[in-house]
């Protein structure tokens, strides 16, 4: 098991539990991300499905919004960023406390989109730094799932560094496909 | 230490009187993120408002001019994100007047029953945003369960949930699959219900009607002058609808009914969104009926309409046919036309130059939003600070339609 | 229908009206700009014109293709009589035209976007300052001589993001393959300028 991968949560089994702290902060940071949703544009759209019951946001542990930047940790940008909005971009991720994080939802917040022109803010990376960047225009709630689930991850790790997420193959084609070409080898084996 | 007897003025012991100045947005959520408002008020009273657009201005017009007719597609789905469906019919129909030509009946049909499910979406998110921002949850998660409903059916349309870019000029980008008209049969009844049960819990609520009923009123004649058109005209009691004023596509041949208010406040607003809804799905019903199963979506003109796949891959003339069109781009005479339909917010009017070559030389859209955001400084100004938000939610401001 | 307005708009006006076509079934008159208030005050008092329905007004530059350069555009509908019908007027550098925003109300926000887009001035406005771009924007981007990918950004990049950021390779998100009317690109890049 690599340095990264360690359970937060050791020896439960024996009724008692040993960890360490930094891991036991990250562990309660990444589970009650309070957010700001930044909403501007079309993206809106999906992030209304996001909250409503067939996506559903809350099961991860980010749903209470707050609309004051100073009590939240994790800052949506959702939709484009124009040059006339960046600096209230940036007034509101300078006035949120530490830790912060901050999620580019979609392509336009991740890097301008086909927008390149005069007003468009070619991704707000430009102006304040990103965690998770989630590609699509707008994207589907599930890989924005995928996105808050990588962001979690990385704040166990305590990394920082940019993520991306990545474009997910269907299980069902892949099991479909791998049954044709070997019906007779299992997907996975299990050694226990 | 200074002595405490000192002369004062009479009038520095006076409260101040300047009227305060409060800022809502742009970052406010009930703002939708694009407009600040500077509000002058006395007590809580609003005298004095300036309306400020433009934090979503997106330069939708001048990246028309860069590319060909048909990639204006994309952007025009981006313009009102409610109802992109509908935008995408209404451009594709102003590229087909300036050509001068006209799709088959089944495609007529399907644009009809694709535009008016995006219509409901439309009205479904306005209503449930409004409530939502007075602080009813509830209904706002009915409302986005129905949206649901229909996106599936979009889904399985058009591939896409929100941004379909299905349109193209000269007909639609795919069949209908086999199974549409089954599938917003079915859809239909769920989506009614779900309007239903959404709407029971807003309109027994006191505290909603009371902060709708009688706020925000606009009298008919400045709703005119300032260029209102859609259900916020509707709901001042004109009966301008284009699909029945001037119809286009098969809009002359379903019996549906135009819902007018009477007094031009929120309540009549939101009653007349509720109505649309209700008539939107009577000429789903009417539109699949008169839908053929069989016949051409597109219209036969090789100079217009890309080739089928299986013909670009496999003859020289369907190459030849998809590289020109794909490159080139379609071939618009020159001239100028104003071609409007009804969108969601109103009156969707594009304004197109072109100078015969593939790609636009102006494209001007005409939004029905920026046309209303002007009102809204009547309509608050005399009204207390909590009223902005019923107001404002009942307009239905899209972004990227208001500020381009 | 509405050829009758233009027949109306002939009769009352005769030299101050250009030219007439109905494109498209669009009814246009070209309006001498010197009169272009007074003929829109006409078209919404008169009984048999009545056209009370603001509906848009915009510009178009034609620079290098026609001569004035700017074309003001407006179009308006009556809500009794239901015509439409489009009003242009012909401008040069620089723009400049009567207002008019106190014929109908409407006008006040299409003529300060026009402003804004293209940099006509619309004398007796009353509020005439950008709506949509912020006031420190220099140049009017509509007009065909502003490049696209011109911007002029508010607030300082972050040094470490001039160019793309990881997880994005440089290029990416690249235009390729696009024809333009956007003369000033060409230029632009001429000089090695890059927005960045």
């Amino acid at each position: 098991m690599s340095q990264t991968q360690r359970y937060v949560f050791e020896g439960s089994q024996q009724g008692f539990a040993t960890t360490r702290l930094e891991d036991l902060l990250n562990w309660a940071k990444k589970y009650s991300l309070f957010q700001y949703p930044f909403v501007t544009a079309c993206c809106a759209m999906e992030f209304m499905a996001l909250a409503s019951p067939r996506f559903d946001m809350a099961r991860f542990g980010a749903e209470a919004p707050r609309f004051s930047p100073r009590q939240s940790d994790l800052l949506w940008v959702v939709g484009t960023i124009s040059q006339r909005q960046a600096p209230i971009l940036k007034t509101v991720y300078d006035q949120m406390a530490d830790p912060k994080y901050v999620l580019a939802f979609g392509t336009c917040a991740s890097c301008g989109g086909f927008y390149d022109n005069y007003t468009t803010l070619a991704g707000i990376d430009k102006v304040v730094p990103v965690d998770v960047y989630v590609p699509g225009c707008p994207p589907r709630p599930e890989s924005v799932i995928d996105g808050l689930l990588l962001l979690q991850d990385k704040i166990q790790r305590g990394d920082r560094t940019p993520g991306i997420v990545k474009p997910r193959t269907d299980p069902h084609q892949v099991a479909k496909a791998l049954a044709e070409h070997s019906p007779l080898v299992p997907l996975r084996t299990s050694k226990s | 230490m200074e002595p405490l007897d000192i002369e004062l003025d009479e009038g520095e012991l006076e409260l101040p009187n300047d009227p305060m100045q409060v800022n809502m947005g742009p970052a406010h959520p009930a703002m939708h993120g694009t407009v600040r408002m500077v509000v002058e008020l006395s007590g809580e009273t609003i005298t004095k408002v300036d309306v400020q657009i433009g934090y979503l201005h997106r330069g939708f017009e001048k990246m028309c001019e860069r590319g060909t007719w048909t990639q204006v597609f994309p952007y025009v789905d981006r313009l009102n994100y409610a109802s992109p469906m509908l935008n995408n019919v209404g451009f594709a129909l102003a590229v087909e007047k300036m050509l001068g030509v006209t799709v088959p009946e089944r495609c007529q049909h399907y644009r009809v029953v694709l535009g008016e499910l995006a219509r409901i979406c439309d009205h479904l998110v306005c209503s449930g945003a409004m409530a939502m921002e007075l602080g009813a949850f509830t209904p706002f998660l009915y409302f986005c369960k129905a949206r649901e409903l229909i996106w599936d059916v979009f889904e399985e349309e058009t591939g896409a949930r929100v941004t379909h870019s299905f349109g193209r000029v000269g007909g639609m980008a795919k069949e209908p699959t086999p199974a549409f008209k089954e599938m917003v049969r079915n859809a239909l009844p769920a989506v009614r219900a779900l309007i239903d049960d959404g709407e029971k819990l807003l309109l027994a609520n006191r505290i909603f009607l009371d902060r709708i009923e009688n706020v925000g009123v606009m009298p008919k004649d400045l709703a005119v002058a300032l260029g209102w058109t859609g259900v916020v005209l509707r709901s001042t009691g004109v009966p301008y609808d284009v699909r029945k004023v001037h119809p286009y596509l098969t809009y002359d041949r379903y019996d549906f009914d135009v819902p007018v208010g009477t007094r031009g406040d929120n309540y009549d607003r939101f009653m007349c969104r509720q109505e649309e809804i209700r008539q939107s799905t009577r000429i789903i019903e009417q539109a699949l009926e008169q839908m053929a199963d069989e016949g051409p979506i597109n219209i036969d003109d090789p100079r217009i309409v890309l080739p089928p796949k299986d013909e670009v891959y496999s003859t020289i003339e369907g190459t030849i046919q998809h590289f020109k069109i794909v490159m080139e781009g379609i071939k618009v005479p020159a001239g100028e036309c104003y071609s409007y339909t009804e969108a969601g917010n109103g009156e969707l009017g594009f304004y197109m130059v072109s100078d015969g070559s593939g790609t636009p030389y102006r494209v001007r859209i005409r939004p029905p939003c920026f046309a209303t955001m002007q009102g809204i400084e009547k309509m608050i100004v005399g009204g207390m600070v909590p009223d902005v938000v019923p107001t404002f939610g009942s307009v239905n401001m899209i972004g990227g339609e208001c500020d381009h | 229908m509405s050829k009758r307005v233009l027949d109306r708009l002939n009769q009352v006006f005769g030299d101050a009206i250009l030219e007439t076509h109905s494109q498209h079934g669009d009814d246009t008159a070209v309006v001498e700009a010197s009169r272009w208030r007074e003929v829109a005050r006409f078209l919404r008092d008169d009984e048999r014109c009545a056209m009370n329905h603001f509906i848009d007004l915009t510009a178009v530059d034609y620079s290098d293709r026609r001569e004035p350069r700017y074309e003001v555009v407006l179009h308006i509908r009556s809500l009794e009589k239901l015509h439409r019908v489009r009003l242009k007027a012909r401008i040069g550098e620089p723009p400049s035209i009567d207002s008019l925003a106190e014929v109908w109300a409407g006008a006040n926000w299409f003529e300060r976007e026009c402003f804004d887009m293209f940099g006509v001035d619309f004398v007796g406005h009353p509020n005439l300052r950008r709506i949509l771009l912020y006031p420190e924007f220099v140049g009017h981007p509509l007009r065909k001589d502003y490049p696209a990918q011109m911007t002029q950004p508010l607030v300082e990049y972050r040094p470490e993001a001039i160019g793309k950021l990881p997880p994005f390779s440089e290029h990416e998100g690249m235009p390729f393959g696009r024809q333009t009317h956007d003369r000033a690109a060409a230029h632009v890049n001429a000089l090695g300028f890059t927005d960045e």
